[in-house]
């Protein structure tokens, strides 16, 4: 057995190299700097390419390159630098492009305090780029979740050709626990699919039954476009309605009828609760002992942690606070997935609780609130 | 003189792709794609080894009309996915062609790191002057006082020599030519394209529909003739003054040196890491 104490960041980037990741373009960033040191050591040893680019803008746009070439491929960043990222996560989108953007949240806004905590960058993981996009977006709180989620997000990232979030933050990614590295062969991992017709026949952005039309590397003998502007199934550039309208219901019908496949969260206790605590990432660390401790004061007192962010579990989330009076919702930001569950639950229901510079949300705020303090 | 077989241009375009194309007739960028067809069939490629990158503005159109593997990507940053691309797939010749906006001024740090880097790829600038696509606002390589519809009294900003540029920044093999030298374009192209490491063509064009217009250059006629006139080759130039030199378009080869490739530096990367594993 391989057991090691390491920390998020760290299984980040082997749960990217045991999902197949061979590419990573980034620019170095605290504090998501530690995935970038590791794959450039790794990288090259597991038959992969690493290369620092000139910023984050360049960083994802090679990666995006990288996986039209056929590579499995992933860029990790924090705030400023997803902030310039946004652009080509809505390119990744649009093109259908596989790929992985990790963000390790820092406070902001702007420069903010890099080695602080954060997750301030919930709303601008989902909304971050212009236009309507879809995007999937996971939430580790442990160090083995950083790995597993990572692994997750490179599968969905393929089988959904769409671009993935790992949304974590400094607490999570600094935080070292065991962890027992797992055979790489006996990993879970989607590949590419094989195309079935000739080039000729080949349809970049056709109808499919499944929504989600192969994807060719470039290379491979099959000429055809892409484009950052609205295409036809050829790739080519259209304006007309009944090119746009169908595009853009595809690719959204193509995570929402798959949400059973990428919806992930955990509950505790949620059966018999008067009060549910509903949060992700680092602060589902404070929230899980808030609610040990009033589980102990025979408070009935349930927990949701979300691992898929986006897009947001809403029927997860409702059947756990069906017949709940009180939602907490701890958050490192000033109220950003609050506005998630109060469009589900009720904004009555929903007691927020806030913290926004750079500290965790501690038990005792989470306790207090569960208890209508 | 060999005879040489007249090139089927069709063979390179793609039949399924509606036309006409979105340039202005008379555009010089359509004269650049002419030449990059002769070139590649010159050498030969297979189309499936060729990738076309481009970025945004007019010269960004041009890959979607050719049968190669194509990206059309975002404004400024085709040399940044060109290099994941390369990485990737290093069998593929990697183009990109971009504008002197896309290249010089929201592109231009990718610009110079890709010369820089020396990675295997050859970029080709379409040097028109100005911001075709948006309606003719100035770029970094608007000569002074020109107007454009951002500069309506006149250009106040420094243009912006881009082979002087790349060639500062390491690029393996920068050129000069004008849309009027067609065949020089073709061999430049050839010869950058052929080059092991990162090179560099500028094409001088013209936009006749915007910077034209807004400084009574008259039409394309009058524009081509523009280029023929007051354009030299390096010999000729050796004969000018600097002052007379700075007012011509100096064409030809501005660098042409070996030095490492970025692929064939790392592949020491992945033998050291092997080594030490």
């Amino acid at each position: 057995m391989d057991i090691r104490f390491i920390q998020g960041n760290d299984a980040i980037a082997w749960g990217a190299l045991a999902a197949g990741c061979r590419f990573f373009g980034g620019y170095p960033i605290t504090p998501s700097t530690e995935v970038a040191e590791l794959m450039a050591r790794e990288l090259p040893r597991h038959g992969g390419k690493f290369i620092q680019m000139e910023d984050e803008i360049a960083s994802l746009a090679a990666v995006i390159g990288a996986s039209v070439g056929g590579l499995k491929s992933m860029t990790a960043t924090s705030g400023p630098g997803f902030s310039l990222m946004q652009e080509h996560i809505g390119y990744a989108a649009m093109t259908e492009v596989p790929c992985v953007i990790v963000n390790v949240q820092r406070l902001g806004p702007s420069t903010g305090q890099p080695t602080a905590a954060s997750q301030g960058d919930v709303m601008q993981a989902r909304w971050g780029t212009h236009g309507d996009h879809p995007i999937i977006a996971l939430c580790p709180y442990t160090v083995k979740q950083c790995f597993d989620l990572t692994v997750a997000a490179f599968n969905m990232s393929e089988k959904y050709r769409t671009p993935v979030i790992l949304l974590t933050d400094e607490v999570i990614g600094h935080m070292r626990e065991k962890f027992e590295m797992p055979d790489f062969a006996t990993v879970e991992r989607v590949e590419r699919p094989h195309i079935p017709v000739p080039h000729e026949w080949y349809r970049p952005y056709g109808d499919t039954p499944s929504d989600v039309p192969p994807m060719a590397n470039f290379g491979d003998g099959y000429r055809y476009h892409i484009t950052g502007l609205f295409h036809d199934d050829k790739g080519y550039p259209t304006q007309r309605l009944d090119e746009v309208d169908p595009w853009i219901d595809r690719v959204h019908r193509k995570i929402e009828r798959n949400l059973e496949d990428i919806l992930l969260w955990d509950e505790d206790e949620v059966e018999d609760a008067n009060t549910v605590v509903v949060t992700y990432g680092a602060s589902v660390r404070s929230a899980r002992h808030a609610v040990k401790l009033a589980r102990a004061h025979r408070a009935k007192v349930g927990l949701i942690a979300i691992k898929t962010i986006w897009p947001f579990p809403v029927e997860a989330v409702e059947r756990a606070t069906a017949h709940a009076r009180r939602v907490v919702v701890p958050e490192m930001n000033l109220g950003q997935l609050a506005l998630e569950v109060e469009r589900v639950v009720g904004r009555r229901k929903v007691t927020r609780v806030n913290i926004a510079n750079g500290e965790m949300v501690t038990p005792q705020m989470i306790l207090d609130a569960i208890e209508g303090k | 003189m060999a005879h040489e077989e007249p090139i089927n241009y069709y063979e390179y375009l793609r039949p399924n792709k509606k036309y006409p194309n979105v340039w202005c007739s008379g555009c010089g960028i359509g004269v650049v794609m002419g030449s990059l067809i002769r070139a590649i069939d010159r050498i030969g490629l297979d189309k499936n080894d060729v990738a076309v990158v481009s970025g945004i503005g007019c010269t960004g159109r041009m890959p979607v009309y050719m049968d190669f593997n194509t990206m059309h990507t975002t404004h400024g940053r085709a040399l940044a996915f060109a290099t994941g691309l390369k990485i990737s797939r290093p069998k593929l010749h990697v183009i990109v062609v971009m504008g002197d906006g896309d290249a010089m001024a929201i592109g231009g740090n990718h610009f110079l790191h890709a010369c820089r880097r020396n990675i295997d790829m050859t970029a080709i600038v379409v040097n028109n002057w100005i911001y075709g696509m948006t309606g003719g606002q100035y770029s970094p390589t608007t000569p002074l006082n020109a107007r454009a519809t951002t500069a309506p009294y006149g250009n106040v900003e420094q243009a912006m020599p881009i082979c002087e540029v790349a060639a500062a920044a390491g690029a393996s093999y920068v050129a000069r030519t004008t849309v009027y030298h067609a065949t020089e374009m073709d061999k430049f192209l050839e010869a950058a394209i052929r080059k092991h490491g990162f090179s560099v063509v500028e094409t001088v064009s013209y936009c006749h529909t915007t910077f034209g217009r807004l400084n009574k250059r008259g039409g394309v006629v009058d524009m081509m003739r523009w280029l023929k006139d007051n354009s030299v080759g390096q010999i000729a130039a050796q004969k000018l003054d600097e002052e007379e030199k700075a007012a011509k378009i100096v064409r030809g080869v501005v660098c042409d040196v070996e030095k490492p490739e970025y692929l064939d530096l790392y592949q020491q990367v992945i033998d050291r890491a092997m080594e030490a594993k």
